[in-house]
């Protein structure tokens, strides 16, 4: 590693995978480390030893779960939206050829008590058990309202300006109940808490259209999920940063960054060896003295051997417990996944329940979501802070990523890359189709 | 000797199988898939950039052809930084060593071990001695390496990237040893493959357009 390089990535989590990818494809020079002897960072999928190095202080696992490499147990519970920016950047880069998906075969909500689908659109809320007779068509109209608007047409605006006005004016336009408005809010729209309502509905909107026009893209749910676990995301991304030409060293303790007399990033040093570059990417734990903790989140990887109960038996899905319905300030999400996926043996569910701590007793906070999943088997619990750098890297060219947050997609991991692709290069993110340099013209153009 | 081709879409069954190399650093595993794919050979080639992986056709009669899908380690074996996604769902590997290099025979050794540890257990693994034109030089005897991969169960090959002796031999080897009569279409093909017929979605490919916007 004695050697200059453009840039030096630490860490590979997502995040900095796919920058590491991104900019080796540009022809950037990168050197790529990480303390742990495994990928993905604080995103990576874990199998059974690693999980109980882990969560059980090393201890062995128990054998009735079976062999070790059957599990890839996420440390971070998300799902991809089908058409979120992320899946053009793996589209675009090519990485989908590293990788397979399956659809997330269900989305719920959970509202006065019970466990119910979510309408993926206004054919569906007229049938929603969740609504009521009047309230259906109520929900209808504003559905119809979001599906048929146009920017340029002010026939479809029905007297509503997105950009000035409340989203909480919005439904008070078309008449939505409150348990209408959570399910709009959390359950299509994704929002964690309240406080959309009191901003312009532009933002709603969006977010409704990504939920619905993703549903439409496959059908059972917006999400889709990678066979092996999210861990193979970042693996992905290392690939195509690899194969241009990144150097990538795993089990690399990074024992010292090494600034110049005026604070800028010089290089770094493990044990003995130093490598150096002018720019250094990393998630906050290579940099505590660098990051703030702005907030904490709550994980429980629970292992069911059956479905969760009330959701029609499907392999996968999303449970959404708006905030309002359990009086909290944060929703608690629910992701199930199962062996289908090949994150565990056979006969196993994987449900990861999480949210945002409110309070000095996590656990507690959480229980409503363990209830609604049976029997657990076994459970693994973390808190985790979430940690925001302090600057932007211009200065020290120390560029460092936001750990990863509560919620239930890849928007914002999408949002932080471009945003601190920019700050890096200088210039915004532009997904550039990368050119195909296989089979089909290595065949072609053998013997 | 009949040159490899490709028997072209059409001609039969074909049968997918990604292909994995293994091997030191500086063996010459891209040289060997260069030498294979393309029938060219480059004196300098340094470490692989550029290309995913390779795919090549190999005729096993008249009405069945193979497909490998081969994967090239991208230099993440030089620091022992493979991915485990680069061993799921390989069918067969080709662990090369150096045959005038006796440590890389010893590494190819434990490139075996390592897929017996992560790879799936019905795979097909080839053991290659490259650089076979430098015999001059040679530290690993034939009778060695033939000894510890009749011991171990593997394919065995010695061969030269570099004047193409016993490449094309060695995928074609390969390819009949392949498990073509049970090959699980729903379980074990490749991924994104249109071959196989699987339940998963295709990023690229939209069942559906997204509703909404205008369909022009």
């Amino acid at each position: 590693m004695e050697e200059e390089y453009d840039v030096i990535v630490l860490g590979t989590g997502l995040t900095e995978c796919v920058l590491s990818g991104l900019l080796s494809v540009e022809g950037k020079k990168v050197l790529h480390m990480d303390r742990n002897d495994y990928y993905g960072g604080e995103s990576a999928s874990l199998n059974l030893t690693q999980l109980y190095r882990k969560f059980r202080d090393g201890s062995e696992p128990p054998s009735h779960l079976g062999r070790d490499r059957d599990y890839s147990i996420d440390l971070i519970p998300k799902f991809m939206m089908a058409n979120e920016e992320l899946v053009k950047v793996l589209t675009h880069t090519d990485v989908t050829r590293y990788l397979e998906f399956k659809q997330i075969e269900g989305s719920y909500v959970y509202r006065d008590g019970r466990v119910a689908k979510v309408p993926a659109n206004e054919m569906e809320a007229v049938t929603s058990s969740l609504i009521g007779l009047f309230e259906k068509r109520r929900l209808k109209k504003f559905l119809e309202f979001i599906q048929k608007w146009s920017d340029s047409d002010p026939s479809t605006h029905q007297g509503i300006d997105l950009d000035r006005m409340q989203m909480a004016d919005v439904f008070k336009k078309f008449g939505l109940e409150a348990g209408t408005q959570d399910l709009v809010g959390h359950a299509m729209a994704l929002y964690p808490n309240d406080n959309y309502l009191y901003r312009p509905a532009r933002e709603t909107y969006e977010r409704i259209v990504l939920y619905v026009s993703s549903v439409a893209r496959y059908g059972k749910s917006p999400y889709i999920y990678p066979l092996y676990g999210l861990g193979e995301l970042p693996q992905g991304f290392a690939r195509l940063s690899a194969i241009y030409g990144g150097t990538y060293m795993l089990d690399k303790p990074v024992d010292e960054i090494l600034y110049d007399d005026e604070g800028k990033f010089k290089g770094v040093r493990s044990g003995e060896e130093k490598a150096y570059a002018k720019q250094v990417i990393g998630d906050p734990s290579y940099f505590p003295e660098k990051v703030k903790t702005v907030g904490r989140v709550i994980r429980a990887i629970c292992l069911l051997k059956h479905p969760i109960p009330n959701t029609s038996d499907v392999n996968s899905v999303q449970l959404i417990i708006p905030q309002n319905q359990i009086g909290r300030k944060h929703d608690i999400y629910v992701a199930c996944v199962s062996a289908t996926h090949n994150v565990c043996a056979k006969g196993y569910y994987l449900a990861i329940v999480s949210t945002v701590v409110e309070t000095d007793i996590p656990e507690k906070e959480i229980v409503p979501g363990l209830q609604l999943l049976g029997p657990i088997d076994e459970k693994y619990v973390s808190v985790s802070n979430i940690n925001v750098p302090v600057d932007d890297g211009t200065k020290d060219q120390v560029f460092i990523s936001k750990s990863y947050d509560a919620s239930s997609h890849f928007v914002s991991i999408y949002d932080d890359i471009c945003d601190m692709y920019k700050r890096i290069t200088g210039s915004e993110l532009v997904l550039k189709r990368r050119p195909r340099q296989d089979e089909e013209q290595a065949t072609s153009a053998g013997q | 000797m009949a040159a490899v081709r490709s028997s072209g879409p059409g001609a039969g069954k074909v049968f997918n199988f990604k292909l994995v190399l293994l091997g030191e650093s500086a063996v010459g595993k891209s040289s060997l898939v260069m030498r294979f794919v393309k029938d060219q050979f480059d004196d300098f080639r340094e470490s692989t950039i550029g290309a995913a992986f390779f795919t090549q056709s190999v005729p096993v009669d008249d009405n069945t052809t193979v497909k490998f899908e081969i994967w090239d380690t991208a230099g993440q074996e030089r620091y022992k930084s493979l991915a485990p996604m680069y061993y799921r769902n390989a069918q067969c590997a080709v662990v090369v060593y150096d045959i005038t290099q006796a440590a890389s025979f010893e590494k190819a050794k434990n490139w075996v071990k390592e897929l017996q540890r992560q790879a799936d257990p019905d795979i097909v693994i080839a053991l290659v001695g490259n650089k076979n034109d430098l015999a001059s030089r040679r530290a690993v005897t034939t009778d060695e390496s033939q000894a510890y991969a009749n011991e171990a169960h593997l394919l065995f090959q010695e061969a030269s990237a570099k004047t193409g002796a016993n490449v094309n031999e060695l995928f074609k080897s390969i390819a009949k040893k392949m498990p073509l009569e049970s090959q699980k279409q729903g379980q074990k093909g490749l991924r994104n493959s249109s071959a196989t017929n699987r339940p998963s979605v295709d990023l690229n490919n939209a069942n559906t357009p997204p509703s909404g916007n205008c369909a022009c």
